[in-house]
């Protein structure tokens, strides 16, 4: 699944530690996602959601 | 790992030390320390359960500590252990009874096919997600 979470986060200027450690998750889990390797469960989806003040859809493309 | 991982984590090495340590106490202990007095023996082999039990407890807890790509990480890792050790295992058991082996098959063998494939196989797991 696509997703905008790298530019999102460039945006703020945050590493993906830093995402990480917003979300409590591991660094690796935010490098999975942002490379579309790993698809976050809708928990974590609405989590990151709420952090970036945009919905599910503004940030992942299931296309 | 966050800081929270960590302490489960540690916690869990603890355990498995001391699950190592109790092993062998249950293993040589009869011969070298108490000449094979079978009170004693049970008491060591009461100290191996509880700790092994406690080693499980503990583990069960460290993976409840990690976030979703990590337990998805070890329940591959661990799914990938366990078939490949029920397919050793059966194999290994009928190679003796087909005379191709020359000495007895131990439980200790099949451990270390476990504890080599789990290894390699949430390597290759993390890898995958890196």
């Amino acid at each position: 699944m696509k997703n905008r979470l790298k530019v999102l986060r460039a945006e703020r200027d945050w590493t993906q530690a830093d995402l990480a450690e917003r979300l409590d998750v591991s660094r690796q889990t935010i490098n999975a996602i942002e490379k579309g390797k790993f698809d976050p469960s809708l928990p974590l989806a609405f989590r990151i959601a709420r952090l970036f003040a945009l919905s599910i859809e503004e940030i992942f493309d299931d296309e | 790992m966050t800081s929270i991982q960590a302490r489960p984590t540690t916690s869990l090495a603890i355990w498995t030390g001391g699950w190592v340590l109790a092993t062998a106490l249950l293993s040589f202990g009869p011969r070298f320390l108490w000449h094979y007095s079978e009170a004693a023996t049970l008491v060591a082999l009461a100290l191996q359960v509880a700790v092994g039990i406690g080693m499980l407890f503990s583990l069960r807890q460290q993976v409840r500590s990690l976030d979703e790509l990590q337990q998805k990480i070890q329940l591959e890792a661990a799914a990938t252990t366990l078939a490949i050790g029920l397919i050793f295992a059966g194999s290994y058991q009928m190679l003796q009874d087909v005379r191709l082996l020359g000495f007895t098959p131990t439980i200790s063998h099949l451990m270390i096919v476990l504890a080599i494939t789990y290894m390699v196989t949430l390597l290759m797991a993390r890898r995958r997600y890196q």
